[in-house]
């Protein structure tokens, strides 16, 4: 209940901020922000609360990418209808890519590697392949209205983006609840106990993957809608792959607000740095850099981590008095 | 069709070109057979050491090859303080934290280059960097024919590191039991830094063998490590000889499917190759079943 | 030392009003005298870091050197010799953090935008900055969708991808019937992202009608560790020609594994040749000389261009066509506020879009613009020779007769 509660006041805090903040820098920063929770939300599914490390989230980001683009570029159909089919072509991959790799029993470091690889056969294929527009990329039509999901006004995304959000952690909490998520986690803490204990665990993984991949296509698809163009690497370049799992991996894995935390830790993190060393090229992200290790020098167990110990010292504390 | 006659220099080019990744991979596959980590910070690493190559040869006329005799053990000691001074430290013992923490150096180093040299192309002019070999059948790149050379040296040398000194026991000890070997005694912490150290020096030689026929810029890593990895996975993740193959096995690949598939959709090979072997044959050619 | 300090103070203020607007008046000046005779804030927006920082911070040497001379010459006049002051942002590499950037410029109140050299990131960042009404001036990006999408605020100086091309193949052919046609067969090498596969479709398409026969047509990745493959595959066809189109990287491999293999076509002529720089002909002389390149250069003659040239390489650094570009960029913006008698924005894109500007070392004529893009824009075509950049075609620019063939050595 107390998750529950929290997820609402999120949205409400949330929902009146384009509306008080005056500034399109912070406003755009919340999009982002958003938009980065999403995709680690995505990656939290299969990677945090399965346990599977996927380093290959990109290919079903692009896929969701390039499913919003081709249907707008190439045959003209509605933004909507590419939006739609996006969590069920990033699903599709995602199903292909786990039935392959836990049909065949990878786990650990070969499961991420082999993930990081089909997003590279994927990127190479956009890059050969005709309709994907090879390497020019494809641009969507710039035609701004909310019935082409393209919004003049940034909170126009920055609603989208929220509702989905919220969405996303709806789903998170519904995983934590429901059986299919205690069989997801008994199979992230012990694969072999949970089998003997009569869970199909290549069915759950399967599942979650699915799942992980439909929700990271449907970033894929808002991340065509803002931007209006899609091109191999940005789709499936390993930038993407990295931020999907950084931000669940910073805020705290298995856990609602993880990926919620972690995007704006990790944002604040490189404003500061362009603010502090904007001007001197390449400082700002080494600065980046080193407050990551740093970050994981004090916090092992993400921001969540953290919040929990404070939470239990200051009830501790309150006992005590 | 164009293609044939090329075929045997392409299988030759292939060779010399996996030798290199060879080099890049034997690095790795250390650090990972031991660690079990996977370490994004190898690229990174690999584009200071050829940048230690250039400056050397830039300012202090040291031929790329005399190189050897610094950069490799540089590498060690940098490698050596940075597993044990930064990523033991932060990661408290868990991958996933390992991985944060090797991606922060990564974009760290990366970007401190940035700053420090611009993201130019530099190449070194060299006398000896277009003598060929004439081997009959194809002109071969000298630097390139002591590529391979260093390569076959490099995977000898660490094979029967590993196989005759304590130390490269206690490396495959802890590699295969991490708790049994500390319950007998041996120093876990300063094995893995030790692996880490041997691993990034394996990087330093990759360096000094590549510049007299490459490029180096901030981001050169990243042409290499995913290859590394590849080759890493193909020859079974800790064997050494099992990198060896694997480089040559990959670099001949990628120079045949280039030919006839070309270079753009060719890259496809590697990773077809690289999928299908974690499929079927996860333990790699030459390693061993975990 | 003041120079260090003025950067200082610009990164504090820059953060500042990333903070919040309001803040901006009470650690800066009162806003109503710096809207009267403070700097005139430019927007420079280029990709810093990351894949293509390369060209990203040649475009910001040179377009901060437009800064200086501006401000060296007077500031602007029409204005009481207000001084341009530099906005700099990183866009990255990436669309996302370039919008990111164009919003922050926004609020820092810039004038006008200059930037952001890649195609990618222009069709973002043209597009952020329309809705805010900030003229986004296009320095290199030469996609010819980026002035083609009805956004009044965009103006590209330089030509667009289409018009390199033409020019480039009207060039190519006029100087081999000036030789007496040697050249009949093309092989062309091409890197496979947006650029260089453009360029391949669309000489594939043209190069047969011109009189050349394509031979093969051979893409690679970016980047690409090896060249030897593609170097025996144009060994074995023997083309007369060989026309690449990739980044600096890859051109140069490409260059010095052909000389390796004893690859000697009768001409090298790229298209935008990536690496075809003046670092890459001192570096290495011999695998540079005589390669042909149709790309965006200045008038090697003009004094202005010399100076520039000059101001450049005491920097340490070389002179570049992203150098020239983003610095004429600058100052075309700078000559638009003169003429607008106001920073206002929508006065300034008015006066972009009028613009009539001949003041320039680009052989481009005055400039005229339709629906964004500068119509007298062309490249030209340089050859290395004599250990530089000489520009050789057409007759009214060029400096030195075109080597073609080149001699066999």
């Amino acid at each position: 209940m107390r998750t529950l509660a929290g997820i609402a006041l999120f949205g409400l805090v949330m929902l009146p901020l384009p509306a008080l903040l005056a500034s399109q820098v912070w406003l755009n920063f919340l999009v982002m922000t958003l938009f980065f929770a999403l995709l680690g939300i995505a990656w939290n599914v299969v990677g945090g609360y399965g346990g599977q490390f996927s380093f290959g989230h990109a290919a079903f980001f692009g896929t969701g990418a390039y499913c919003a683009a081709v249907l707008q570029a190439q045959l003209g159909l509605a933004a909507w209808l590419g939006f739609a089919l996006a969590p069920v072509a990033g699903g599709a991959v995602a199903g292909v890519v786990g039935f392959l790799s836990f049909r065949y029993g990878l786990r650990g470091s070969y499961f991420a590697l082999v993930t990081l690889a089909f997003a590279e056969v994927l990127r190479i294929l956009a890059n050969s392949a005709g309709f994907t527009g090879g390497g020019s990329g494809l641009l969507i039509k710039l035609a701004p209205g909310a019935a082409n999901l393209q919004f003049a006004d940034r909170s126009g995304f920055y609603y989208l983006v929220l509702a989905l959000v919220i969405a996303g952690l709806l789903l998170s909490l519904w995983i934590e609840r429901s059986r299919f998520g205690s069989y997801l986690v008994a199979v992230r803490e012990n694969e072999d106990a949970a089998r003997a204990l009569g869970v199909d665990a290549f069915a759950i993984k399967l599942r979650a993957i699915v799942l992980s991949g439909a929700i990271a296509g449907v970033a894929g698809a808002v991340y065509a809608q803002m931007f209006l163009y899609v091109d191999p690497g940005l789709a499936f370049g390993p930038t993407m792959s990295v931020e999907a799992l950084l931000v669940p991996i910073v805020g705290g894995m298995g856990t609602v607000f993880g990926p919620v935390l972690g995007s704006l830790a990790l944002h604040l993190l490189s404003e500061a740095g362009r603010s502090v060393l904007g001007q001197a090229p390449g400082l700002n992200l080494a600065l980046y850099g080193v407050l990551l290790v740093i970050m994981v020098l004090f916090l092992p167990d993400g921001l969540v981590g953290l919040l929990r110990r404070v939470r239990r010292r200051f009830l501790r504390g309150r006992a005590d008095a | 069709m164009s293609q044939l006659p090329i075929v045997v220099p392409s299988v030759l080019n292939g060779l010399t070109t996996g030798a290199i990744y060879a080099l890049v991979a034997l690095g790795l596959t250390l650090i990972y057979g031991v660690l079990h980590i996977i370490n994004f910070a190898h690229g990174s690493l690999l584009m200071l050491a050829m940048f230690g190559v250039f400056f050397l040869h830039k300012l202090a006329g040291l031929d790329p090859y005399l190189a050897l005799l610094v950069v490799p053990p540089a590498c060690f000691v940098a490698g050596y303080a940075l597993q044990r001074g930064v990523i033991a430290r932060a990661s408290h013992g868990k991958d996933h934290n390992i991985l944060l923490v090797t991606l922060g150096i990564a974009i760290a180093i990366e970007n401190v280059a940035i700053y420090f040299w611009r993201s130019d192309t530099r190449t070194l002019d060299l006398s000896y960097a277009f003598d060929t070999v004439n081997l009959g059948v194809a002109l071969v790149a000298l630097p390139r024919v002591v590529a391979f050379a260093g390569a076959l040296v490099v995977a000898g040398g660490l094979w029967l590191f590993m196989a005759r000194t304590d130390l490269g026991r206690a490396i495959r000890a802890v590699a295969k039991e991490r708790q049994g070997a500390r319950v007998v005694g041996i120093d876990v912490e300063h094995v893995f830094a030790m692996s880490f150290a041997i691993g990034t020096a394996c990087v330093g030689v990759a360096a000094c063998l590549l510049m007299p026929t490459f490029y180096v810029t901030p981001q050169v890593g990243h042409s290499f490590v995913l290859i590394a990895f590849t080759v890493v996975v193909l020859g079974g993740m800790g064997s050494f000889p099992g990198a060896l193959a694997g480089g040559l096995i990959i670099g001949v690949t990628e120079s045949l499917c280039g030919l006839f598939l070309g270079e753009s959709l060719g890259q496809i090979g590697i990773f077809a190759i690289f999928i299908a072997i974690l499929l079927l044959r996860p333990s790699g050619l030459l390693g061993h079943r975990a | 030392m003041s120079a260090r300090s003025s950067t200082r103070r610009l990164t504090r203020r820059r953060f500042v009003a990333g903070t919040s607007a309001a803040a901006v008046a009470v650690a800066g000046f009162p806003a109503i005298l710096r809207a009267q005779g403070g700097p005139i804030k430019i927007g420079l927006l280029h990709p810093v870091t990351g894949p293509i920082s390369f060209s990203g911070l040649q475009c910001r040497a040179g377009a901060e050197l437009a800064v200086e001379a501006v401000n060296a010459a007077g500031g602007i006049k029409s204005l009481g010799g207000r001084k341009l002051e530099a906005v700099l942002g990183d866009a990255e590499s990436k669309p996302d953090v370039g919008v990111a950037q164009v919003e922050k410029m926004n609020e820092a109140g810039v004038a006008a935008i200059v930037g952001p050299f890649a195609s990618g990131i222009a069709l973002a960042t043209t597009q952020a900055a329309a809705k805010h009404g900030i003229a986004h001036v296009v320095d290199v990006g030469v996609v010819d969708q980026i002035v083609e999408r009805g956004l009044a605020n965009t103006f590209r100086f330089g030509p667009g991808l289409k018009s390199i091309v033409d020019t480039a193949l009207s060039n190519l052919v006029k100087i081999n019937d000036g030789a007496g046609k040697p050249a009949k067969t093309v092989m062309l090498v091409h890197e496979d992202s947006a650029f260089g596969s453009g360029m391949a479709k669309t000489l594939n398409e043209r190069l047969p009608a011109l009189g050349f026969q394509v031979l093969e047509t051979i893409p690679h990745a970016t980047p690409t560790r090896d060249f030897t493959n593609i170097a025996l595959k144009i060994k074995a066809a023997n083309p007369d020609l060989v026309i690449p189109s990739n980044y600096n990287n890859e051109y140069i491999l490409l260059a010095r594994t052909m000389r390796q293999q004893g690859v000697r076509p009768k001409a090298i002529y790229s298209i935008l040749g990536g690496g075809a720089n003046l670092k890459f002909i001192k570096e290495s002389p011999d695998d540079a000389a005589y390669i042909i390149d149709c790309n965006h250069w200045f008038d090697n003659r003009n004094a202005e261009a010399k100076a520039l040239r000059q101001k450049t390489e005491a920097k340490g650094l070389f002179i570049t066509y992203e150098v020239m570009l983003a610095h004429e960029c600058v100052r075309l913006v700078a000559d638009a506020i003169e003429r607008a008698k106001s920073t206002d924005r929508a006065a300034i894109v008015k006066a972009l879009a009028e613009s009539t500007w001949a003041g320039h070392f680009m052989p481009y004529g005055p400039t005229k613009f339709v629906n964004g893009q500068n119509q007298g824009a062309r490249p030209v075509n340089l050859q290395v020779l004599d250990k530089d950049f000489k520009v050789v075609f057409p007759p009214d620019v060029a400096e030195a007769k075109p080597v073609f063939p080149m001699p066999r050595t």
